[in-house]
């Protein structure tokens, strides 16, 4: 008989970087950020790490680049790379190393170089192999889930504009409080609506921003947690599913919902014991790589019911005020995307806001904070890596 | 007897005519779209060519072209693994000379006259350039032809033919240059073509006691539409013998003109009419051909020439055209420079890229594209057969539009596309008009270069709106 890992190990320890282009610094440099701020936060020393975990998607090759930043003298590090999921997965191994009782403490470190590509959008693209698949980098493989889903659920243009651009609106509100975020300032529907088309029906302000950025946790054993600090954060369930290109070899899979957001969503409730998550759940941040994502997330998560996220938007549910604020740091949209590092930077809202000490003004802190989710998503329409982890205030 | 069994062609959508601004002439005429090449318009010559026919009864293929891709790498292997044709055929290409589409015809005649093949299927494309807004500019068109030629069955006679060889310098491209020179004008004509057609087609006549009145259409090369009608004459055909050369439609389509010409004679023809055809390019080739009783059904089921010249959209700016070329270059976006694809790659994945195979497999009949060895449906592994959805239609599931990817023609139209019968791509849409898409419409796919580089022509199957 399995057991999950609800309760089994616990955050005493964050740090994440400054997201932005971060052009006077290396990713090194930003794995220094993000550590030493966990380091103090635990109140530990870096001699006290006994293994660790980097998640990074293209800035570095294996775990060197940690003991090389860290000066982790010769312990193992492991480096992991699963698309947009990669930070959460390094997060959900050291979890499960400590769980294993292999070790009592443990770093996990997401990092990601993007503004050294010299390109504003993601540098990817360029094929290997035959080289005929069409280029469809992350904008036009999620406008085609905002067309279908403007399509299924009878949308016009206009109407699935707007409340996409609800959601570009209150993540941008978000960010500009967060003085760690890369984008720091409030938008209008207005400008969202007129924005620069970048894959129709996705404009400008549909897109996350690209960033630069590095950030960490540290785990250990609720035991252990208990004498370091009161204000741990307790795992309660971790879920990743990964697609196989299923949605481009099935001829009936809709862009409209993800299965593979159900089936990590699935494993992580089923751990943490929650079964309405609409009510249980406090506050989220997931991944909003786009707004139309965003949107299909409230559905994937069981936020909302089939076709009626238009309407918990725009009765302003996911607000900092709603009964479930969704991105209350911005989310990918504005805090930014450096891509290895945006699950760890997802896990220190959720662990600051549970500790009651939201980074920014005091407007930030969500008044109900006990349990939190993160959701990642990474790769396209039809194949993604999905991670799903919930996250709650000590017993 | 020998003759055609069936026949297709391909005009592309695109035209240049007096509406596209920069351009500057009346007449119009048909223009490969940037991802066009002659090897392309050749394979969707020959989908319309053989639709309704087992492909595996082609056992010998001809490409007749002056503009290969390739100087090294046979154009013909590659149009018949995209027509999904048998490995066990023959091939050539028939080159260099306008000339060549007529030849190619000759050498399959004898091929199947001589009983060495059944059906052989010859297809010229010609896709040439000039130097923008010249004479030779304003006279050419790009269009391709298809002609199914066996011994049993067929609609048209191949009755007669007649060939001179005669070598001068009056058009022509050195291997190293990409658009065609000829010498001056009155000596091209007056030496040329005014001499060689009436010498060859005088010959044939009297060779086979034939006089024009035999004939009820002439389908002839010429360099433009007065001379074409200065050969009429010369020859003796009245005006209405005379089949449109399409010099105001389509233009002077190279190595694939004269076949064109007889295909739109044979789109109109009655059992019993006989055509002439000539071609013409370093000597003549003449023929007669004579429609017979399979020549109206023959007709159901082919877009041919006429519906392809019928189904256009004229350019509004002649920059775009330069820009298709690669005569202007203008500023794009700004992305990574993409590298030459790998031979290997492309060789290993010549089922699914080039024959554009999916997979059925035998224990759910689920398909799937592209192949796949662990069924994505019921799991069953090694338990597939190949399906070729290349000429199966499709709709659209989902699309978008890319603004930013920085291709030749923003925005790139992605679609998902769902075929009959089972099977879905991510396809690259091509020759649509953005204002035309809608989730559900119905597509096609066509063959289309999708980049150069390395040396290496990429080809791979796009989906466009249904043409006609």
């Amino acid at each position: 008989m399995t057991e999950g890992i609800k309760d089994r190990v616990a955050i005493v320890g964050m740090g994440c970087t400054k997201f932005g282009e971060r052009w006077d610094v290396s990713g090194l440099d930003m794995m220094v950020e993000a550590c030493y701020e966990a380091y103090e936060d635990a109140g530990l020393e870096p001699k006290d790490i006994q293994a660790a975990w980097l998640g990074t998607v293209a800035s570095f090759n294996t775990g060197q680049p940690a003991a090389e930043a860290l000066k982790l003298d010769y312990i193992p590090i492991t480096r992991v790379e699963n698309a947009c999921a990669t930070a959460t997965d390094a997060f959900r191994n050291a979890c499960y190393a400590v769980a294993a009782g292999i070790y009592d403490i443990v770093l996990a470190v997401g990092v990601e170089k993007l503004k050294d590509s010299g390109f504003a959008g993601l540098a990817t693209g360029v094929q290997s192999g035959s080289g005929v698949e069409p280029p469809s980098p992350p904008p036009v493989q999620f406008a085609l889930a905002a067309t279908s889903y403007f399509h299924k659920y009878g949308l016009s243009y206009d109407e699935g504009k707007r409340v996409l651009g609800q959601i570009a609106v209150k993540n941008h509100h978000n960010g500009a409080l967060h003085p760690k975020a890369h984008l720091r300032r409030e938008i209008t529907l207005e400008q969202v609506l007129k924005a620069p088309m970048i894959a129709w029906p996705l404009g400008l302000f549909d897109c996350c921003g690209v960033s630069d950025g590095a950030s960490a946790a540290i785990i250990t054993t609720p035991e252990n947690a208990r004498k370091m600090r009161d204000d741990y954060v307790l795992v309660k369930g971790l879920g990743v599913a990964v697609g196989g290109r299923q949605g481009m070899l099935r001829d009936d899979y809709d862009f409209v919902h993800f299965p593979e957001n159900l089936a990590a969503a699935r494993q992580a409730y089923d751990e943490a014991g929650i079964t309405n998550p609409r009510q249980e759940i406090d506050l989220a941040v997931v991944h909003d790589c786009f707004t139309i994502t965003e949107l299909i997330i409230y559905e994937d998560m069981g936020f909302s019911s089939r076709g009626k996220a238009k309407e918990d938007v725009e009765s302003g549910v996911f607000t900092l005020e709603g009964d479930l604020p969704v991105n209350p740091d911005g989310g990918l949209k504005c805090f930014g995307h450096p891509i290895g590092a945006s699950g760890l930077r997802m896990i220190y809202e959720i662990y600051k806001q549970i500790q009651g000490k939201a980074p920014g003004p005091p407007e930030r802190q969500l008044k109900k904070a006990d349990i939190g989710l993160t959701h990642n998503l990474g790769g396209r329409p039809g194949s993604f890596t999905c991670s799903v982890a919930i996250f709650g205030r000590r017993d | 007897m020998t003759g055609i069994k069936s026949y297709g062609a391909y005009v592309p959508k695109y035209r240049l005519g007096k509406e596209t601004a920069g351009w500057g002439f009346p007449a119009e005429k048909a223009v490969a779209n940037f991802d066009e090449d002659s090897i392309t318009m050749a394979v969707a010559a020959g989908m319309d060519c053989l639709r309704g026919i087992d492909r595996s009864q082609v056992d010998g293929i001809l490409y007749a072209t002056t503009t290969s891709p390739y100087v090294e790498k046979q154009g013909a292997a590659l149009i018949a693994a995209a027509l999904d044709l048998r490995r066990d055929i023959t091939s050539a290409d028939v080159t260099d000379v306008l000339r060549a589409g007529t030849t190619a015809l000759k050498m399959a005649m004898d091929a199947v006259q001589a009983g060495t093949a059944s059906n052989i299927l010859v297809i010229a494309s010609d896709c040439r350039m000039a130097t923008p807004k010249g004479g030779l500019d304003r006279a050419m068109g790009d269009g391709a032809v298809a002609l199914l030629i066996a011994k049993d069955g067929v609609a048209a006679e191949v009755e007669a033919d007649y060939h001179i060889t005669d070598h001068m310098l009056d058009v022509w491209r050195s291997s190293d240059e990409s658009t065609v020179r000829s010498w001056e004008d009155r000596f091209v004509i007056e030496e040329g073509i005014l001499r060689v057609i009436p010498e060859a087609v005088s010959a044939f006549m009297a060779k086979n006691n034939l006089a024009p009145k035999d004939f009820q259409k002439a389908a002839y090369h010429s360099s433009d539409a007065r001379r074409h009608a200065a050969l009429a004459k010369m020859m003796g055909f009245e005006a209405a013998q005379v089949q449109d050369p399409l010099y105001d439609q389509m233009g002077n389509t190279g190595a694939a003109f004269p076949l064109m010409l007889l295909v739109a004679a044979l789109e109109e023809a009655k059992t019993g009419d006989r055509i002439m055809v000539a071609g013409y390019g370093d000597g003549c080739d003449v023929y007669s051909i004579k429609a017979g009783e399979g020549i109206d059904k023959l007709r159901q089921g082919h877009r041919g020439v006429k519906k392809h010249v019928e189904a256009k959209r004229v350019l509004e700016t002649y920059d775009e055209y330069l820009r298709w070329r690669g005569l202007m270059t203008v500023a794009g976006v700004r992305r990574p420079t993409a590298s030459g694809p790998s031979a290997s790659a492309l060789w290993r994945e010549t089922d699914r890229v080039i024959q554009m195979y999916g997979s059925k497999c035998r224990k759910c009949g689920y398909v799937q594209f592209p192949p796949q060895r662990v069924c994505v449906e019921c799991h069953a592994k090694d338990e597939m057969d190949n399906v070729r959805l290349s000429d199966k239609p499709a709709t659209v599931a989902t699309y978008a539009m890319d603004y930013l990817s920085g291709t030749t023609d923003v925005p790139l139209v992605i679609a998902v596309i769902n075929f009959k019968g089972g099977g879905r791509m991510l396809s690259m849409m091509t020759d649509r008009e953005t204002g035309e898409l809608s989730v559900g419409m119905p597509v096609e796919m066509s063959f289309r270069k999708i980049r150069s580089a390395g040396g290496i022509h990429n080809y791979y199957w796009k989906s466009t709106p249904v043409r006609a």
